[in-house]
């Protein structure tokens, strides 16, 4: 039986984590291959990383840190930030990064999932999307927007027709991040998890708001999403308590949820 | 002295097994040309993206001949992941290819009426006792549309469960594959890349 994930996501500035609160105010953590590898050995499934000023710096991905995590860890990882084209997925794969997630680049160019599938397979090709609740209308049925660029810009895009849209065109796995929930520690937003769920037939990654493990178990029991992105209960210094990936998983695995290694 | 060769095309990921191999303390080369595999004692061919695409590569690389006479006539030790799994059957379904057929069988979809196709994340796998004895049953990493279905069940190392249980690794005299990425399944992982740079000869 398939495990559900928890995926350990990193903000990266400089080779270092930081964390923010609402896309704002970063604060430096850790270098991220020492992260990288103390989760790692807390039997974290997966990583993500975002290069998150690559794209406004207009620079390719931190292709050395990419290669100093590869070394380490030997569970997959993705990184995102700065993707534009086929030439620099391929620089992030061959360093040793197991997917690409592309966010804003696939709203400007949608064509960058297609080729990224065609010439890598769909599995390295993570769609990532920006959601926030801006009420039922008629451009936006569900509700839900996509929102770009560190989650500044409204597209005018229904954030269910896009995922739609990106699965068909060929990702691998749908990311979706409510901005509403993000930093909150409130919890994940449950009803647009399950709409993004039944929307896709490609795994689901569920972001924005875990702040405790009954957060975690809340979107495993009530919703289908295969996997869960943590980052400030892990090591936010900001947090009152950061909890270890084996604490989370003995309690989801007393709680019913299939985890690996519990 | 082992001598690895670890088989590099574009879309593989040849990088990621050769830190694995690192990390293990072992020394391997990158293999891009038939002359590559020779003297090899262990070769590892990865795999990711679609079996057409690898055994295209594996013809332009002018490499399918060499690998077969390495493993089948001087039973090199050799160890397949993923796609490098799917292409040692007869046939698979992705994209209608015919494989190298060095084990009887096919590769064939998961049943996406009843799975969310890929399957991607860890599952656990039940081996076989075999040449290691037997390794401990754990969860690895699978990325995978497509599965095995070798006509010979002798040839079942591993079975795991996605739907229905399916092939999640394979052993028949030197030749080794997993459905799964030793190289991103951790500590698990890791010991059994280990078992298998460890043995010395092919044939048992």
């Amino acid at each position: 039986m398939l495990t559900k994930r928890l995926i350990a996501c990193f903000d990266i500035i400089g080779g270092r984590v930081t964390k923010a609160v609402k896309f704002e105010d970063n604060i430096d953590v850790a270098p991220a291959d020492e992260l990288a590898d103390t989760m790692y050995k807390d039997r974290i499934d997966e990583l993500v990383f975002y290069d998150i000023t690559a794209s406004s710096e207009r620079r390719q991905i931190d292709i050395e840190t990419v290669k100093r995590v590869a070394k380490r860890v030997f569970i997959p990882f993705t990184v995102g930030g700065g993707i534009k084209n086929l030439d620099d997925m391929y620089e992030a794969l061959k360093a040793g990064a197991e997917k690409i997630s592309v966010d804003s680049m696939a709203v400007r160019n949608p064509q960058i999932i297609a080729d990224g599938a065609k010439a890598f397979g769909s599995q390295c090709v993570v769609l990532s999307t920006q959601v926030k609740r801006v009420g039922v209308s008629e451009q936006i049925p569900s509700g839900f927007e996509v929102f770009i660029d560190g989650a500044r810009v409204a597209t005018g895009m229904d954030a269910l027709e896009w995922i739609k849209r990106g699965a068909g065109l060929g990702a691998g796995e749908v990311c979706v991040n409510s901005i509403d929930n993000d930093g909150t520690l409130s919890g994940y937003d449950l009803e647009l998890m399950k709409l993004a769920e039944a929307a896709v037939s490609v795994p689901l990654i569920a972001s924005g708001g875990a702040g405790t493990p009954e957060h975690l178990k809340a979107l495993f029991k009530e919703t289908e999403a295969q996997a869960a992105i943590i980052s400030s209960m892990l090591y936010s210094p900001r947090m009152p308590k950061n909890y270890t990936v084996r604490e989370l998983k003995k309690y989801l695995a007393d709680n019913g949820v299939p985890v690996r290694h519990a | 002295m082992a001598d690895i060769r670890i088989i590099d095309y574009k879309a593989g990921n040849a990088p990621s097994v050769m830190h694995a191999v690192d990390h293990l303390g072992c020394e391997a080369a990158f293999a891009r040309t038939a002359g590559d595999l020779s003297g090899a004692s262990h070769i590892i061919l990865p795999g990711v993206g679609s079996a057409r695409a690898t055994m295209k590569s594996l013809a332009q690389m002018g490499m399918t001949e060499a690998l077969t006479e390495a493993v089948l006539r001087k039973k090199t030790l050799f160890l397949g992941i993923c796609v490098g799994m799917q292409i040692l059957f007869e046939h698979s379904e992705e994209g209608n290819t015919h494989c190298l057929g060095w084990l009887a069988g096919k590769v064939v979809k998961f049943d996406a009426a009843k799975v969310r196709v890929p399957q991607m994340g860890w599952n656990r796998v039940w081996f076989a006792e075999n040449v290691f004895g037997k390794v401990p049953d754990d969860c690895f990493y699978f990325v995978n549309s497509y599965h095995a279905k070798p006509k010979d069940r002798a040839d079942i190392w591993g079975t795991a469960s996605y739907g229905a249980e399916f092939t999640a690794a394979i052993h028949r005299d030197n030749i080794y594959a997993t459905q799964f990425h030793v190289e991103k399944s951790g500590e698990a992982g890791l010991g059994l890349l280990k078992r298998f740079l460890d043995l010395r000869t092919g044939g048992q």
